[in-house]
């Protein structure tokens, strides 16, 4: 009845997701429009964006990378979050049964569409408890200039 | 027997918690043990949470994000404010040597088999 003995109907909201994902298959995911950089639900690494009056902040769940190999890179307004997880490789002759093989193993990629006034010179990032912190600061908003009206006289 | 979801119901009407997400977990077992590793992004070690209740093991722990106090969501693939996942351990593993490690927001347990309840070999006796 259930896909997975690992998984429990206890669990809503993984329930309303795994319909959101049929659903989706379904229809095709064509109801609404989204955009065209887009990638399917569930993959990895998950992404946050936010904005504050002074910069935007991402925040990428990719527990266990290396953030030295990570490839973080800004072009005509486009930021891509690039690397590769690898998982400790267990020595191949000890006995092992898998039961649930869930994490994502490999070589991931995302990119995000920054707003107009995102300052690509100005960017940071860090990497603490398996989240990518990356804020794009924001140029500041011109102040409205007044224009002198001249005499024409 | 009540159904599957007039139990939800009944369970979420009596306890309402903040939203929680299903961490995904590796599981294999050797010989010794079981071992398992859970994607617990945004996971501090302080606020993360193991609890062996019976034969049930619990995982929780909040998602600290350290987002800026005006943060105005854009785009949100994580809504969740939490992990939660629950496993029913049997009875050879031996709940009271737990090893657990959290980095970079990967946690790895360690669950070993009681010492009687590794495989051994069984002489067979000419009768």
């Amino acid at each position: 009845m259930y896909p997975s003995l690992l998984n429990f109907p206890g669990d809503l909201f993984a329930e309303v997701d795994a319909l959101q994902r049929q659903m989706d298959r379904l229809l095709g995911s064509r109801g609404s429009t989204s955009s065209i950089r887009a990638v399917e639900r569930g993959s990895f690494p998950a992404v946050n964006i936010g904005s504050t009056q002074d910069a935007i902040e991402i925040y990428v769940f990719a527990p266990g990378i290396d953030p030295g190999r990570v490839e973080l890179t800004v072009d005509k307004g486009l930021l891509t979050i690039a690397g590769e997880r690898q998982f400790p490789r267990a020595d191949a002759g000890a006995k092992t049964s898998v039961y649930a093989r869930e994490r994502v193993e490999g070589t991931f990629r995302r990119v995000i569409a920054l707003p107009e006034d995102a300052d690509a010179e100005r960017v940071d990032a860090n990497y603490r408890d398996g989240v990518l912190r990356i804020r794009v600061q924001r140029r500041e908003a011109l102040r409205p200039r007044r224009i002198e009206v001249r005499d024409a006289a | 027997m009540t159904t599957p979801s007039q139990d939800i119901v009944e369970r979420d009407a009596a306890a309402p918690e903040p939203a929680a997400l299903t961490p995904t977990v590796n599981i294999t077992e050797d010989d010794n043990g079981i071992t398992l590793t859970a994607d617990l992004p945004g996971a501090t070690r302080d606020a993360l949470s193991l609890r062996v209740d019976g034969d049930t093991l619990t995982l929780e722990a909040p998602i600290q994000l350290g987002e800026s106090a005006t943060l105005e969501p854009l785009y949100v693939e994580r809504r969740a404010g939490r992990y939660l996942r629950s496993f029913t351990l049997s009875r050879e593993l031996d709940s009271t040597r737990i090893d657990a490690a959290l980095k970079d927001g990967v946690l790895t347990l360690r669950l070993p088999k009681l010492e009687q309840a590794r495989p051994r070999r069984i002489e067979v006796r000419a009768a």
